[in-house]
């Protein structure tokens, strides 16, 4: 069996497998961190329990969602090594220390502080756990920062030079960390994972209201989701722009995949739609608006964009997963940006809270943030290849010296334990949003309350009983 | 460019680091996965509740210091990371997969009722019980020694399983009972930690034949290991190392039966320094025995140097937050629900 497995192209599958379920959650966490410093900001300045609660019952969902984080991205620390040896060996001096550092500002201060923002209610004062949601909040967005540098610099490798050996050596850090796409990719991931949450909880405000439950709760979820929806995808737009010019600028052939362009032209029209057929080396079925992509990339209507055929086979990424994965992403974009323009005017007509298509339509946009950011992780990496890290390194270069076998092994357990256990996580998160804020009892020792003596278990510890 | 070769011997300091840093995950995470495998044996579901309680708030800390030795060996010991992970490639995966199962067990049991519930305890126990022994496993695997050739792993997949790997994993699952034993004992009280207290007995027992065993089988199974360990005068300046391993354990048992709460779990600490420095000693100065030293496999002296500024800075403040959370759940653990 092993001999017609390509091994290569097994850890691929097995590492985008396991990455694309690890950023699910770190795209919902980053976002939901950061709003739950908002919601409990709000309480304590305004001593309203409604966003207590409602911070409560986000705490609870944080708290799943950040678990399988933690173990699905304990996986990937390995996964460099296991799968990508190669890489690691002749990277690992340029790379290493950005993921170093990444550990030791980021994943030590959000794994202490997570501990006392869940279980620390009544053991810290009011203002000692606002700062341990703060920092968690902060935490999320350190650890986004070094892990999209290094993986920028996969994009766009600079401040280094080949040693004789073979080997990659740093030369400048600060080219290295702040490499030409980084300042891009942070911001548009970082806002990415922001609108994933925000659509989250514009979902489920929305479903709660759409039941008539919990409704001043769902007013506070709905009502804030908006305020990003209406504020922030418009800007999510326009950083996506600038992304993408970023990426003309640097990975041409990614954005030539992306546009689904074949023959270099001035004047290109925008393909809607259509079927890259790599073979025939064209975009079938196009749909085409004359000109616009033109426009979009160089911001002149008879601008010249380049097409695939610039480039030898061999350097051309997969074309049809780049153009697919872009059209979805934008697409859910622009139904992000008319979801928040809708919202606006609703709210300016009184109407926001009580009208029955618009929570239709929140509800159904619930898990547009996690498609969208999934289809823009497949378009960036999958755009990147064939190199691992641009114009240096080969994907097919980079692999470990482990058989086929032992990778289909592991790649089938991987996905039978992530299928099971991730599946569970959001079963478990489907109930504590059907179970709603405010509707568990709350702990005893209310918040503010400092230490109270301890209680012990209710059934008789102390009488030695059976217990 | 900025290094500071020149200041301090850098490979040397980082496998100091690193050498902590797994210490560090071993003794830390070894309490919260010993909690797991001796969950099932606890006598009450209450006494569960109070020994899942009891770890919750750190087991997320304790298991980030394995991402920063996976990660840390990766920045300053490159050659090192890319040849023993895929040597290592099964056992570390089977490690990853149980540390899953574990890791979302906290979550998920106390959301669970009834049958799921006892389905998340379960996945808690051979979780923590896979994730213990593949440790040990590929412990011994690396002690054994690993084939090399270039600058690439060269054996098989299977090379890691043998007899001494498995006995290592095994004595490493011992091990891990102990500590996880001592720290019930030390954060609760009532039955639950009288059932501890036995537990522990029943560790100590273990741990102590393993080192035996371990110390005899090693000198076998290598002839350096013998001239390090057995011959004059090293044996003489390295005795108080096993001595002091054997004292320790009497140490815990005899404070098991006085009543004593919280030395136990230093003690068993002194247990696992005591052989993790024997370890060190024994495979210095290989970080892939015996084909790498740690002077081969560094990075370069301009990534060690960018790293080991801001470790220096960071690793105390790391320690003492981490010390406050301890500080914050200081005391015995009630059977409160989570939160």
């Amino acid at each position: 069996m092993s001999q017609t497995l390509d091994p290569v192209l097994l850890a691929r599958v097995q590492f985008a497998f396991t990455v694309a379920f690890h950023i699910v959650f770190p795209a919902f966490t980053i976002g939901l961190a950061s709003w739950l410093a908002v919601l409990e900001w709000r309480w304590l300045r305004t001593g309203n329990v409604v966003f207590q609660e409602t911070y409560r019952m986000w705490a609870k969902i944080f708290a799943v969602t950040f678990g399988m984080g933690v173990v699905s991205g304990v996986v990937l620390s390995f996964q460099f090594g296991t799968n990508w040896s190669v890489f690691s060996d002749k990277a690992g001096n340029v790379l290493g220390p950005l993921l170093g550092y990444e550990v030791l500002t980021a994943f030590f201060l959000e794994a202490s502080f997570l501990g006392v923002m869940l279980f620390g209610w009544n053991r810290v004062g009011p203002r000692t756990h606002f700062a341990a949601t703060l920092i968690v909040a902060a935490g999320t967005l350190i650890s986004a920062f070094w892990i999209l540098s290094a993986n920028s610099w996969m994009h766009t490798p600079r401040g280094f030079r080949v040693g004789e050996d073979g080997l990659l050596y740093p030369e400048n850090w600060l080219e290295i960390v702040f490499n030409p796409s980084f300042p891009y990719r942070f911001v548009h991931m970082v806002v990415a994972a922001y609108l994933t949450t925000a659509f989250v909880a514009a979902g489920i405000g929305a479903f709660y209201l759409w039941r008539g439950r919990h409704e001043r709760h769902a007013r506070v979820m709905l009502g804030m989701a908006m305020i990003m929806a209406v504020f922030v995808t418009p800007l999510q737009v326009l950083f996506g722009d600038l992304h993408g010019l970023n990426t003309l600028e640097h990975q041409p052939a990614k954005v030539s995949a992306m546009e689904g362009i074949w023959e270099t032209r001035r004047g290109a029209p925008l393909k809607l739609v259509g079927w890259p057929d790599e073979k025939a080396e064209a975009t079938l079925y196009a749909v085409e608006i004359p000109k616009l992509s033109s426009l979009i990339l160089t911001h002149s209507w008879d601008g010249e964009v380049k097409g695939l055929k610039e480039w030898p086979r061999e350097e051309r990424p997969p074309v049809a997963w780049v153009f697919w994965g872009f059209r979805v992403m934008v697409g859910l974009g622009f139904l992000m940006v008319f979801t928040g323009a809708a919202g606006a005017l609703l709210f300016l007509a009184g109407r926001l809270f009580n009208t029955r298509w618009f929570q239709y339509l929140c509800m159904a946009m619930t898990p547009s943030g996690f498609v969208a950011v999934l289809a823009g992780w497949v378009v960036t990496e999958v755009g990147r290849q064939p190199y691992m890290i641009q114009g240096v390194m080969r994907t097919s270069e980079a692999a470990s010296p482990v058989p086929a076998g032992s990778i289909a092994f592991t790649l089938a357990a991987f996905v039978f334990v992530y299928v099971l256990v991730f599946g569970a996580g959001s079963y478990y998160i489907l109930r504590l949003i059907g179970k709603g804020p405010g509707s568990t009892e709350p702990p005893y020792g209310a918040h503010g309350l400092k230490k109270p003596p301890l209680v012990l278990g209710g059934t008789g510890e102390r009488g030695g009983l059976d217990v | 460019m900025f290094s500071l070769e020149r200041v301090v011997d850098l490979p040397l300091v980082w496998h100091g680091l690193i050498g902590a840093a797994i210490f560090l995950y071993v003794v830390l995470d070894g309490f919260d996965l010993g909690v797991g495998i001796l969950f099932p044996f606890a006598p009450s579901e209450t006494c569960r509740n109070r020994m899942m309680n009891s770890v919750a708030p750190f087991w997320d800390g304790n298991e980030t210091w394995l991402v920063l030795g996976g990660g840390g060996l990766l920045a300053a010991f490159p050659l090192a990371y890319s040849v023993l992970m895929p040597a290592l490639y099964l056992p570390v995966i089977l490690m990853l997969l149980g540390l899953i199962f574990r890791g979302v067990a906290f979550e998920f049991r106390f959301k669970a009722e009834g049958r799921s519930r006892a389905l998340w305890d379960r996945a808690f126990h051979i979780g923590s019980l896979t994730a213990a022994f593949m440790q040990g496993a590929i412990l011994g695997a690396a002690v054994q020694g690993i084939r090399v050739e270039g600058r690439a792993f060269a054996g098989g997949p299977l090379d890691w399983l043998s007899a001494y790997s498995v006995m290592v994993g095994v004595a490493l699952v011992c091990g891990y009972a102990l500590l996880g034993a001592t720290w019930v004992v030390m954060k609760t009280d009532g039955i639950t930690r009288d059932w501890a207290r036995k537990a522990a007995r029943w560790a100590v027992c273990g741990v102590g034949l393993f080192l035996l065993a371990v110390t005899v089988w090693m000198p076998i199974l290598s002839e350096r290991a013998r001239i390090l360990w057995f011959s004059l005068p090293n044996a003489l300046f390295l005795a108080p190392l096993p001595l002091g391993a054997g004292l320790l354990l009497l140490l815990v048992w005899r404070d098991l039966r006085s009543g004593r709460e919280v030395r136990p779990f230093l003690a068993s600490l002194g247990v696992f320094a005591s052989a993790y420095l024997g370890l060190g000693i024994t495979l210095w100065p290989w970080l892939v025995p015996y084909e790498i030293t740690f002077r081969q496999a560094a990075a370069s002296p301009e990534s060690q140097s960018v790293l080991l500024v801001g470790t220096v800075f960071l690793l105390p403040l790391i320690l003492g937050y981490m010390a406050y959370v301890h500080w914050v759940f200081r005391g015995k653990t009630s059977e409160e629900p989570a939160y």
